[in-house]
């Protein structure tokens, strides 16, 4: 394993203060509890937007704290959720009287800590809903397991609803925004290469020169298949269909894409995967309306990339082209 | 019986089991999750004896107490609600205890052990640590019952626990990261139920 760090368990801290020193005029960096928070929290009526997860996926979440998407942030060890007190610190930090909104990817211990926390917030007084997202078409959804895994909507949902926040929107409608994305949007991912969490000090997983991890989730988990190598065409037709055919989106559907690159790949590829993409969709009469290509929600060095597809409308897209400006996202400003 | 201090050397001892079965819990972990469960109970763990060696509690609830809030504010993950609620109810059932007869320890387990289904939802068979925690209490209740010494009310406890974490080998996970993989569970131990073993074993090492 090679790795650009000092010691493993200074990686987490050490990131955070090259972030703070980064972007001082859009965020501050608390440590012990840790969280990101907007410069300007609290801002009084604005319900406060609060997402946190495991390090590992940045820019998210921490780099996308910011005017117009989320207030706070809170990041956990590598591939760790965080824990309910930085949730709870992070939530009172941006509390500006309406209350927050929890954005949680659908992992077991993020869902676990996310309600310790929000029965925390509970009881000092403070409104907090949560919404859960689970757009992984890897995963096979079912009432008795845990259920899809959370991925590239949450950046989608992010946006969205931090610029609903924005107009002082309130929190049920909020609320209700994030579970409408959660409910119009689906991803699959893929890995060529594993990733490597640093103070396990060696790949998660083994795979060969010429295969590739189908549906694989964002912590280098196995997803549905290992196949051998496929061109880039092949590989978007396979996840394009896992992902058209499950929601389903039909001809006449407008669509918000992310081409979301894992960590390590490069952005030629990236390009590439959303043209193969978008062929696909003329194919389908699916109309893409907005694209995001790029490194966003990511797993470290591995190689390999996802698809997002969100359904949307007028009120979707509005609120999508509203004024961002947070360390990775940032338009109309 | 288990005095105050036997139980507060259960948890130091913990420490080192878990900071010698780090690897152990990690190689279990990459199987069927993310290879996180070795670090993450190594750093509770660890976090709990640095903790605890700052106060001196007056009893058993509040130093059960301590390990829960330090397990809930380090670990993360799913362990970190899991044993941070387990210790938790541990606690509430121990308040103002300074020593545990063997029911009290029996009782103990049974709190911890209903916080954990309340918190994870889980079944028996769903492959997690309730496999392993679950039988332990039922053992040990029976153990109780037909009035076995301490020492085998314990044991009997970990016996169960252990053959529980291995019938986790076939089980196909229903709950955490592992029910993910669906089918490709099959055929690896639970970490989770191995690190509850761990905690009945190494209780038979230190009270027995
Ligand atoms: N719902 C649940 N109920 C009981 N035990 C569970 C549940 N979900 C997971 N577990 C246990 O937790 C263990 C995994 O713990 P670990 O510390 O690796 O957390 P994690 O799942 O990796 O958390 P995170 O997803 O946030 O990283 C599993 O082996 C299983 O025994
Ligand atoms: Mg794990």
């Amino acid at each position: 394993m090679k790795k650009l760090i000092n010691k493993p368990e200074d990686l987490v801290p050490e990131s955070l203060a090259g972030m703070a020193a980064a972007h001082s005029d859009l965020i501050n960096v608390n440590y012990n509890p840790n969280y990101i928070v907007r410069a300007d929290a609290p801002i009084q009526g604005k319900v406060g937007i609060v997402s946190g997860g495991g390090s590992g996926h940045e820019p998210m979440h921490g780099g996308l704290v910011g005017m117009g998407m989320l207030d706070a942030a809170c990041p956990g060890e590598v591939f760790t959720s965080p824990t309910p007190d930085q949730m709870e610190a992070a939530t009172k930090a941006v509390n500006g009287g309406a209350g927050a909104l929890h954005i949680v990817k659908n992992y077991t211990g993020d869902v676990m800590n996310f309600e310790m926390a929000a029965e925390l917030c509970l009881a000092e007084g403070i409104d907090v809903e949560a919404v859960v997202i689970n757009d992984d078409v890897a995963v096979k959804d079912s009432l008795y397991t845990a259920g899809r895994r959370g991925v590239g909507i949450t950046v989608l949902a992010e946006k969205i609803c931090g610029a609903a926040a924005e107009q002082k929107q309130d929190l049920k409608k909020v609320a209700d925004i994030c579970r409408q994305v959660n409910a119009n949007g689906r991803s699959m991912g893929m890995a060529l290469t594993s990733c490597a969490v640093p103070s396990a000090g060696k790949p998660t997983f083994e795979i060969g020169a010429d295969e590739m991890e189908i549906g694989i989730g964002i912590h280098g988990e196995p997803g549905r298949e290992r196949m051998p190598l496929k061109t880039a065409r092949e590989i978007v037709g396979i996840m394009s269909a896992a992902i058209i055919s499950d929601l389903p989106f039909q001809s006449g559907d407008s669509v918000i894409v992310m081409v979301n690159g894992m960590g390590g790949t490069p952005l030629i590829e990236l390009y590439l995967v959303f043209h193969e993409l978008n062929e696909v969709c003329k194919g389908k009469g699916i109309k893409i309306v907005r694209q995001l290509i790029g490194n966003y929600i990511t797993s470290l060095e591995m190689a390999g990339c996802s698809i997002t597809l969100l359904k949307t409308n007028d009120e979707l897209l509005k609120l999508w082209d509203a004024p961002v400006h947070t360390p990775a996202l940032r338009w109309g400003v | 019986m288990v005095s105050q201090k036997k139980l507060r050397a259960w948890i130091e001892v913990l420490q080192k089991v878990y900071a010698e079965n780090r690897q152990y819990l990690i190689d279990l972990d990459s199987a069927i999750g993310d290879a996180d469960h070795g670090i993450n109970m190594d750093r509770g763990f660890t976090n709990v004896q640095a903790d605890l060696s700052k106060t001196d509690p007056p009893d058993i609830g509040a130093m059960l107490k301590t390990v829960a809030m330090t397990l809930i504010r380090t670990v993360g993950g799913a362990a970190g609600p899991l044993y941070g609620t387990f210790f938790l109810r541990a606690s509430t059932a121990c308040a103002g205890k300074t020593e545990l007869q063997a029911a009290d320890v029996v009782a103990m387990f049974e709190a911890g052990l209903a916080g954990v289904l309340q918190r994870g939802k889980a079944e028996l068979n769903d492959k997690t640590m309730v496999d392993a925690l679950s039988p332990a209490l039922v053992a040990m209740k029976r153990a109780l019952g037909n009035g076995s010494d301490f020492r085998q009310i314990i044991q009997q406890g970990a016996a169960a626990a252990e053959e529980g974490m291995k019938n986790t080998i076939p089980m196909l996970a229903k709950k955490g990261r592992a029910s993910y993989l669906g089918e490709r569970s099959i055929g690896h131990q639970d970490p989770g139920a191995t690190s509850s073993y761990l905690l009945l074993k190494t209780a038979v090492d230190v009270w027995g």
